[in-house]
C-alpha cells in the first residue's frame, strides 16, 4: 500500500519526513525510475563532452556577466518593456508580489485565473492567496494540475507530479472529476485537456513564469512542451508574468546557449516544443493576445544571496532540475521531504536565502557532498562549495555575524567547546600524547551514548593500542 | 522607499567596488557544432521533427493547396482556419473556389472576443506560414502578426505550417543574426518544434496536451 505525504503533514523536520519517505516503497520506485530515465536522457543529449563543457563555460560566463551588471540590466529591462507597453512591478517580498497580482486582477474584476508553470508563483503561494480572496487560480501544466487537484505541492521543479504513477492519477481524476478510471496515459491527458481548455476560455487573467528576461529587447522568454504556457499568455485578456530578479540576461543572443543548456539538461530535448518570446501586449490592429501584460519582479531573499560574491553564484540557476535528477539524496527521499518550494541541491542552496536557516537548518547538511550536482549544473554553480559555505554560516555564533538569513541556526556553545578542545588536543604534541596514553588505557570509560550516532550504531571504544604504538612496534621489528 | 529602489540599492551595494564582467560571448560555441551542408539541412530538420510525431511533406509551390485539401479530406475534417490577408491565404482560397473543396474555410478576420468559444471548440484545423526553420533543433519560426494571429498555431487540433526550403537556417544563432531579430521583435515570436506534448504522468510521452495534437509541415521547394 503506497503512502503519500500531503501538504498538511509537512510540518516536522527534514529528518522526520526523510524517514517516512525512505519507508515508502512506491514513492522510492517512482523516483528511482524517473531519475534514472532523466539522467540517461541528459547524457544522450550531450554526446560530445567538448561541446558540452564549452557550452557550460559559456553559460556560466553569460550568467556571471548578467549578475555583474544586474541593477543596470533590470533598469534596462524595465525601460524596454515599458516602451513595449508592458507594465513592470517590483516586489521585495512574496506578500507584496501577491498584493500586486491581486490588485491587477481586482481592477479587472476578475474571478478566474489560469496559471502556466511558475516556480516563483509557488514561492508566493499565489493559489492560496487568491483563493482566500475568492479568486480561483488553476494550474494548467498537466503535472501541476494533478498536484493541485490532490491538494499537494510539486515534488520536482520540472516534473511536478513525478511522485505519482498512472493508477494514482486515474483514481484522483475519478474521485475529483467524476470520470471513469483509465490506465491509459493518453486518455488521462485528454481528460486534462478537455477540462482545462474550458478554463482557458473562461479565464480573466493568465499567469506565467519567465525563463529568461531579455534586457536588450524587452522580451520575456518561456519554454514549454504542452502549450499551456502559450494558452495562459495568449488567451486571457490580461497576462501577468512573475519572475525572480535574477532571470534577466543582457542580450537576445545570450539566450541561444542558455536555451540549449536548459532543455538538454532538464529533459534531454534539443529544444522544447514551444519557445515563446513575448515582447508586449496586443497591438491596436492585432486580433488576439492579452490587452494588458504585467511583469512582477520578485526579490524574496535573492538580494541577500547577491550581497556575497561567493553565494551570488546561486543566482546563476536557470531551473533545469538536473542537480536533483542526479542527486542520490533527492532520488531517495523525494521532493516533498525538503518541505519547501525548491527541492534537491538547488533547493538546499537557494531556500536558506528565502526563508532563513532557522526554518531549514538541515538543508545544508542533507548532502553527501558527492559532487554530482556541481558536475551536471549547466551554468557551473559550485553547489557542493555553496553547501559547505552554508554549513559554516549555519554554525556561526552571533559574534561572528553570519552572512545568510538566520545564519547560526545550528550554533551551539557546547559543540563549539568540544571542537575547540579537539583542535587544541591535535595541535599540541604534549597534550596529544597524554590523551593517547589515557585513551588507550581507560577506553572503557568512553561515553556509551554519543548522540544520534548511537541511535543506529554501537558506541565507539578506543583501541587498546594506538596506531602510533603499533607503527613503532612494526618499524622496530623491521630493523631487526 | 519603494520596493524598486530598495532592491536596486541592495544590488548596487553588493556590487560596490566591482567592475562588470567582460562580454566574451564566443559565437563559435553555438554555431560550429550546428553547421550543415545545404542539402543536409532539410534532412536534419525532418528527422528531428519526425522523431516528435510531426508529419512532413516536401512539395513544389504549386502542389501545396491540393495537399492541404487532401490532408483535411483524408481526416474527414469539417473546417480550416486561415489568414485571408496573407499571400498563402489568398492562394488557398483561390484553390478552394476552383476545386470546390468540402471543408469550410474559416477566415481569422475579427478579434477573438467575437468568436472565442467557436475558436476554442469548433475549429478542426489551421494553416499558417512560417518565416523559416532551424535545422539544428528541428524548429519552425512562427511570426504572428495582424493577418495571422497568435492562436492560429495553438488552438486547432491540427496545425499545418508552410515552410520554404530556402528559408531553413543551420541554427538559432544564425537565424537571429540573419534576420536581425534584436532590432525588432513581434508581439509574440514562436519557435515550434512539434505537436503539443507532455510526459508529466510517469514520463510517458502523450501528444495533444493543450495545443495541436498533430503538426503537419509542408516544405515548399522553390520552383
Amino acid at each position: 500500500m503506497s503512502q503519500r505525504i500531503p501538504v498538511k503533514e509537512l510540518t516536522d523536520s527534514f529528518r522526520g519526513r526523510a524517514v517516512g519517505a525512505l519507508a515508502d516503497a512506491q514513492l522510492r520506485t517512482n523516483f528511482r525510475v524517473a531519475m534514472d530515465s532523466l539522467m540517461k536522457k541528459r547524457a544522450d543529449a550531450f554526446p560530445d563532452e567538448e561541446e558540452r563543457e564549452g557550452l557550460r563555460e559559456l553559460g556560466n560566463h553569460i550568467k556571471a556577466r548578467a549578475l555583474s551588471r544586474l541593477p543596470d540590466l533590470l533598469e534596462q529591462l524595465e525601460t524596454r518593456l515599458t516602451a513595449n507597453g508592458v507594465k513592470v512591478h517590483w516586489a521585495e517580498t512574496t506578500e507584496e508580489a501577491n498584493r500586486i497580482v491581486h490588485s491587477i486582477i481586482e481592477a479587472k474584476q476578475g474571478s478566474q485565473v489560469v496559471k502556466g508553470k511558475s516556480m516563483v508563483s509557488e514561492e508566493m503561494e499565489m493559489n492560496d492567496y487568491l483563493a482566500e480572496r475568492n479568486i480561483e487560480c488553476l494550474e494548467s501544466d498537466m503535472g501541476e494540475y494533478i498536484v493541485q487537484l490532490d491538494g499537494e505541492k510539486p515534488s520536482h521543479i520540472i516534473m511536478p507530479a513525478i511522485h505519482k504513477n498512472r493508477f494514482q492519477v486515474s483514481k484522483l481524476f475519478h474521485d475529483k472529476l467524476g470520470v471513469d478510471e483509465t490506465e491509459d496515459v493518453n486518455e488521462l491527458i485528454q481528460i486534462g485537456r478537455r477540462t482545462l481548455r474550458q478554463k482557458f476560455l473562461e479565464a480573466d487573467v493568465g499567469v506565467s513564469g519567465v525563463n529568461f528576461a531579455i534586457a536588450e529587447t524587452g522580451t520575456l522568454l518561456l519554454v514549454e512542451n504542452e502549450g499551456n504556457g502559450r494558452m495562459s499568455t495568449t488567451a486571457p485578456p490580461v497576462h501577468i508574468a512573475v519572475t525572480g530578479i535574477e532571470k534577466v540576461v543582457e542580450n537576445l543572443r545570450d539566450v541561444v546557449p542558455l536555451l540549449s543548456l536548459l532543455t538538454r539538461s532538464a529533459l534531454g530535448q534539443p529544444i522544447t516544443t514551444y519557445v515563446n518570446m513575448i515582447s508586449g501586449p496586443r497591438k491596436a490592429d492585432e486580433l488576439d493576445g492579452p490587452e494588458e501584460v504585467h511583469l512582477v519582479l520578485l526579490d524574496n531573499g535573492r538580494s541577500g544571496a547577491f550581497a556575497d560574491a561567493q553565494l551570488r553564484q546561486t543566482l546563476n540557476c536557470i531551473r533545469c532540475g538536473a542537480c536533483m535528477n542526479h542527486c542520490p539524496v533527492y532520488a531517495r527521499v523525494g521532493g516533498h521531504t525538503y518541505g519547501e518550494v525548491y527541492p534537491g541541491p538547488i533547493g538546499k542552496i537557494i531556500t536558506p536565502h528565502m526563508v532563513g536557516l532557522h526554518k531549514v537548518p538541515d538543508h545544508p547538511s542533507a548532502s553527501s557532498l558527492c559532487g554530482a550536482c556541481g558536475e551536471v549544473c549547466p551554468v557551473k554553480i559550485p553547489i557542493p562549495e555553496m553547501l559547505q559555505r552554508l554549513r559554516q554560516e549555519n554554525v556561526k555564533s552571533p559574534a561572528e555575524q553570519p552572512k545568510v538569513k538566520d545564519g547560526g541556526a545550528k550554533y551551539s556553545r557546547k559543540e563549539r567547546a568540544i571542537w575547540r578542545f579537539w583542535a587544541s588536543l591535535n595541535t599540541s604534541p604534549v597534550f596529544y600524547r597524554l590523551f593517547l596514553w589515557g585513551a588507550t588505557r581507560f577506553g572503557k570509560l568512553a561515553p556509551k551514548n554519543v548522540g544520534p550516532w548511537t541511535e543506529n550504531h554501537s558506541a565507539p571504544v578506543p583501541a587498546r593500542r594506538s596506531l602510533h604504538d603499533l607503527a613503532k612496534a612494526h618499524l622496530n621489528q623491521g630493523d631487526r | 522607499m519603494s520596493a524598486r529602489s530598495n532592491i536596486l540599492n541592495k544590488l548596487r551595494a553588493g556590487l560596490a567596488g566591482t567592475t562588470p564582467r567582460p562580454d566574451d560571448f564566443d559565437e563559435g560555441l553555438v554555431t560550429r557544432p550546428w553547421q550543415y551542408a545545404p542539402e543536409d539541412r532539410i534532412t536534419r530538420l525532418r528527422s528531428l521533427m519526425e522523431a516528435v510525431h510531426t508529419e512532413i511533406h516536401q512539395l513544389t509551390t504549386e502542389q501545396w493547396p491540393a495537399k492541404v485539401q487532401e490532408l483535411l479530406e483524408r481526416r474527414g475534417l469539417k473546417n480550416l482556419l486561415y489568414a485571408p490577408g496573407t499571400d498563402h491565404g489568398q492562394t488557398l482560397s483561390e484553390h478552394w473556389q476552383q476545386s470546390g473543396a468540402a471543408p469550410e474555410l474559416l477566415a481569422y478576420d475579427r478579434p477573438i472576443e467575437e468568436w472565442k468559444e467557436e475558436l476554442f471548440w469548433q475549429v478542426d484545423a489551421s494553416i499558417t506560414g512560417t518565416v523559416g526553420g532551424i535545422a539544428a533543433t528541428g524548429s519552425l519560426v512562427v511570426w504572428p502578426d495582424r493577418h495571422e494571429p497568435r492562436l492560429m498555431s495553438l488552438l486547432p487540433p491540427l496545425h499545418i505550417a508552410l515552410l520554404k526550403a530556402s528559408e531553413v537556417e543551420d541554427n538559432l544563432y544564425g537565424m537571429m543574426q540573419k534576420h536581425n531579430w534584436s532590432a525588432g521583435l513581434p508581439t509574440n515570436l514562436l519557435l515550434v518544434s512539434g505537436p503539443s506534448k507532455t510526459a508529466d504522468i510517469e514520463q510517458v510521452l502523450a501528444y495533444g496536451a493543450h495545443g495541436p495534437k498533430e503538426l503537419v509541415v509542408l516544405i515548399l521547394e522553390d520552383a
